[in-house]
């Protein structure tokens, strides 16, 4: 298997500072937010890679800047040895971008409510002038739902349903690679197993790509073949799933195990972790984790940690072994 | 400690008139909670289970209101009291932990001066002790630094802490009862763990009662002693939270734990209920679960479910899983 | 696949668009708000009467061959002293029939309402897209365009606009001119409160999923704005324009009160106004009265209709 996308020192810096004038009149500085910050992996052809994190981790930047909805700062992310962001070549563009799609969390705000479900789903191949006759029925029956609903508008279907018609649309350009940003945080547990089956079953049939956002571990370990871990914008950890949720190498990748509810954790105990996480705007010096670290040493504040192999997991921590 | 429950919910019915007829969001539910005791209230979004929450402590959006059943809170019923009655009850014998703790809290006062407001109207202490109280309520929550951040805003908390003075908030008058409606679901999961973790902590140290609305099945796992799970406005489950989870009877609640992915299932399938919820506006007739319900019976199709009593008070079901084995064993 | 089954039950035949119409949240809404229904009626009544002038009234107030001078000042609903013919609601100084001379002054008030608030409307809800999605400069300088306009009462702006326009029309088409102008006064100066809704709401939903999803597929932000965004703000853009339009007809009422609207041979309801009440201190009441309460009635029944609009479309409301 080879690698179909690469992602290679990727940064994405966001300003958020107040207006000039605001910024003159009360001696502000910039404020510079450092979404993702030098973040390397590589996804393979047919594999759901996992992009796990909490609020604050960079982890929907990247799923954007791979979809092209946002441009890099620095580095760059190459689908098919295209970077989307620096390609000139029209062409080549236009083919990467049918190549990948996306996803969305909230199935209530990614369907136009005033668009039949039939425009919805055609929208990616009508946008490029393709024939779309029978298209989106033949969708709406590949996703579960039947082909009389293409005549309805969103708001007569439920949030699971509604899902369906975000992947329908997702696959109506024949795509490669799919995006899935928080695709079942939206969703009951009941339709949410629905659309994770869908999912699985979609790949395996379609020989699809999943780049999987999510901050829930039991979801994420039930879909990833690969899994990264990210915190405040940094790569923390790397590993293929078993092997990540078998031996946990980074700290704070133990102390999020650690802290996530279990179903079979009956009166369960925890030391809570220490602290929340930092502002991104004036992130820690050295490793982002260090100060809520429980092994942090003097060298963490210092000296922001290089990803390292280690076994079948790549880490960034100085002290991890 | 008296054998009087804090919390007793008696067939209670909710009913909302619309132009489409009327809709039942909390159809004869009925439960206790013990002092100390957490009690989790599952379900998936329009089951009810908010609707619960607030019926109790007497938030019900209007046209919402209550039709039948009772309240009673420590043996007095409740569900009867005018608003001023109940607002003076909420705060002092009741406290509410939202989801959203921005919107919970006033924007415009410190954090010093909302507690000391609420704990004023409910006792009788003159301004300096209230201040003082409210300090103690704030370490005890895990906020560092408490008296230098009273004089503090809403806004220059973080999620997490903020969600803290929420809770110090609830409990600042001492009440016997605690309605926590999805209390940790805005938050990161370590943050989730602490707020858990204090949450249980303070249930018991002071033997409150806490009612624990969430969607969240490892957080009730971990945190609550029984658990009630909601499905269409009524209770398809109640009983001890390791029972439930592990030995389900009600096809719904099996059916929710198994679509729930485990780390022991490895990439198995999931098991999935078909379907969804049904719109309030359009149950089916029987068993609300029936189309959904792999065991359902002609019964399920024609009769409403049975109440809770028809399986020894655990399911709400005509033919709970593992009867049949108890059945024929008792011929 | 193992879940092929289709989860939506085959629905029944699709009743028919009336059918859907008639049990439509606002059509249900309509028909529970006693005031938005009897304000529906005046309007509707008001608007029949002015486009079908030419058929229901009983004079052609515009040609002066049909005038008598002689009928001038016969009071309403009595013989006139002289001819002995009759009017409904009396005659003017000029003996024209005051109830012809209010349908047809409605035809153009009506029409100038109208246009200007499809002038204001289109100017603005096309601004207020672009500052709203483009933002940047875009944005900053439509937006205090605006400010500063709004900081003007907007009857002033259209006086301006007016003088300008008449001082570049050549004389000899200033009275053809006069109606177009005055819409075009009207117009600019109601443009305002359309984009700043629209920008409003175009900051909305440009966050919204789906505006990303079309990004995706590779649509152009003149289609995005067009296809996706345009057809989800519409719905305050109803409730404005209705209520523009009442404050439109007020607007021409005013400028013609004052002079500066439409001229005396082709009197619009503010013309009557301004000509019924030189003689309301000499008697003939009616010559005013009539052509005022018209007005009042229609420009109160279109706000009352917009006010209700608003109410039936605020889903925070419902």
């Amino acid at each position: 298997m080879s690698a179909i996308i690469k992602v290679e020192h990727l940064t994405r810096v966001f300003d958020v500072s107040k207006p000039w004038l605001n910024r003159v009149i009360e001696r502000l500085p910039r404020a510079l937010l450092t979404a993702v910050s030098d973040v390397s992996f590589e996804i393979e052809e047919n594999s759901v890679y996992a992009l796990v994190g909490e609020s604050g981790s960079g982890k929907s930047t990247i799923g954007k800047i791979m979809v092209g909805l946002v441009a890099p700062s620095e580095g760059s992310v190459q689908v098919e040895d295209v970077d989307l962001a620096t390609e000139t070549d029209a062409t080549k563009v236009e083919a990467v971008r049918a190549n990948i799609q996306m996803i969305f969390q909230d199935p209530f705000a990614s369907l136009n409510p005033r668009w039949r479900v039939r425009d919805v789903i055609a929208e990616p191949v009508a946008a490029k002038g393709g024939d779309t006759t029978g298209l989106a029925e033949k969708l709406l029956e590949q996703v579960g739902l039947s082909a009389a609903d293409a005549g309805k508008y969103p708001h007569e279907f439920s949030g699971g349903q509604r899902q369906r018609i975000c992947i329908a649309r997702a696959l109506a350009s024949e795509p490669k690679i799919i995006v899935c940003d928080e695709p079942t945080s939206a969703l009951d547990v009941s339709v949410q197993a629905q659309v994770l089956n869908l999912m699985s079953d979609l790949r395996e049939e379609l020989g699809l790509t999943y780049l999987f956002i999510s901050h829930d571990l039991t979801v994420v370990q039930h879909m990833a073949d690969r899994i990264g871990v990210l915190y405040l914008g940094r790569l923390v950890e790397e590993a293929p799933r078993d092997v990540l949720f078998d031996d946990p190498k980074h700290p704070y990748t133990q102390m999020l195990f650690a802290a996530a509810p279990k179903m079979d954790g009956f009166g369960r105990e925890i030391d809570p972790p220490k602290g929340e996480i930092p502002d991104a705007i004036n992130p820690p010096t050295g490793c982002a984790f260090h100060p809520r670290c429980p092994l942090a040493i003097e060298r963490c504040s210092v000296e922001r940690p290089e990803m390292r192999n280690l076994g079948a997991t790549r880490v960034a921590c100085h002290l991890a072994e | 400690m008296t054998d009087t429950p804090v919390l007793s919910v008696r067939n209670l019915v909710v009913e909302i008139p619309t132009r489409h007829g009327l809709l039942r969001p909390v159809d004869d539910v009925s439960y206790d909670i013990e002092a100390g005791e957490i009690l989790g209230v599952v379900g998936e979004s329009g089951a009810g289970k908010s609707m619960t929450g607030n019926a109790v402590i007497g938030l019900l959006d209007p046209p919402a209101r209550i039709t039948s059943g009772e309240i009673l809170l420590s043996g007095q019923p409740i569900h009867n009291l005018e608003r001023s009655a109940l607002r003076r009850l909420r705060g002092k014998k009741m406290g509410m932990i939202f989801q959203d703790p921005l919107t919970s809290l006033n924007p415009l006062l410190t954090i010093g001066d909302q507690l000391s407001e609420t704990i004023l109207e409910h006792l009788d202490i003159s301004q300096t002790q209230a201040r003082k109280r409210a300090i103690a309520a704030l370490e005890e929550v895990g906020i560092p630094a408490a008296s230098a951040r009273i004089n503090s805003y809403p806004h220059e908390f973080s999620g997490g802490m903020r969600q803290r003075v929420v809770i110090a908030l609830a409990l600042c008058a001492e009440p016997d009862l605690i309605i926590a409606d999805e209390p940790t679901t805005a938050l990161d999961v370590s943050v989730q763990a602490q707020i858990m973790a204090l949450l249980k902590r303070l249930c018991r140290d002071r033997g409150v009662a806490v009612m624990l609305v969430t969607h969240d099945m490892g957080v009730i796992a971990e945190a609550a002693d029984r658990v009630a799970v909601m499905y269409a406005g009524r209770l398809a489950e109640l009983g001890a939270v390791r029972e439930v989870l592990t030995n389900a009877r009600h096809p719904y609640t099996a059916g929710l734990m198994a679509s729930t992915p485990l780390a022991s299932q490895g990439r198995k399938r999931l098991r999935q209920i078909p379907g969804a919820m049904p719109r309030l506006g359009a149950l089916p007739t029987g068993c609300a679960f029936h189309p959904r319900c792999d065991h359902a019976q002609d019964q399920c199709r024609q009769e409403p479910g049975p109440t809770l009593d028809r399986c020894d008070g655990r399911a709400a079901c005509w033919f709970p899983i593992g009867a049949d084995t108890k059945e024929e064993a008792q011929a | 696949m193992a879940d092929t089954t289709p989860i939506t039950a085959p629905s029944p035949a699709p009743p028919s668009r009336l059918r859907r119409a008639w049990e439509s949240d606002l059509a249900w809404s309509f028909r529970h708000a006693p005031v938005a229904m009897a304000s529906f009626f005046v309007v509707t009544l008001l608007i029949l009467g002015a486009v079908l002038a030419p058929l229901i009234a009983p004079h052609d107030p515009f040609d002066p061959a049909t005038l008598n001078l002689m009928n001038g000042f016969t009071p309403p609903g009595q013989a006139n002293a002289f001819t002995g013919e009759l009017f409904l609601l009396g005659t003017d100084d000029q003996g024209r029939d005051v109830f012809s001379t209010i349908l047809y002054g409605m035809r153009i008030s009506l029409f100038v309402g109208f246009s200007a608030v499809l002038l204001a409307m289109v100017l603005g809800v096309t601004l207020g897209l672009l500052a709203g999605y483009v933002g940047g400069w875009t944005e900053t300088i439509i937006m205090r365009i605006a400010d500063v306009q709004l900081t003007f009462p907007a009857i002033l702006v259209a006086m301006l606009i007016f003088g300008i326009a008449k001082g570049i029309t050549p004389p000899e088409y200033r009275n053809e001119m006069a109606i177009w102008v005055l819409i075009l006064a009207i117009g600019l100066s109601d443009w305002v409160q359309f984009a700043r809704v629209v920008r409003g709401a175009t900051l909305v939903e440009k966050n919204k999923e789906y505006i990303q999803a079309a990004r995706l597929i590779g649509r152009t932000p003149f289609s995005i704005m067009l296809r996706h965004i345009l057809p989800n703000v519409l719905n305050p853009v109803l409730v404005i324009a209705t209520i523009s339009l009442a404050l439109a007809i007020i607007a021409e009422a005013t400028l013609s009160f004052l002079g500066v609207g439409a001229p005396p041979t082709k009197p619009s309801l503010g013309t009557l106004i301004r000509i019924g009440q030189e003689f309301m201190f000499s008697g003939e009441w009616w010559i005013l009265l009539f052509p005022a309460a018209t007005l009042l009635a229609l420009a109160l029944s279109i706000n009352l209709l917009g006010d209700w609009l608003r109410d039936a479309l605020n889903p925070r409301l419902r």
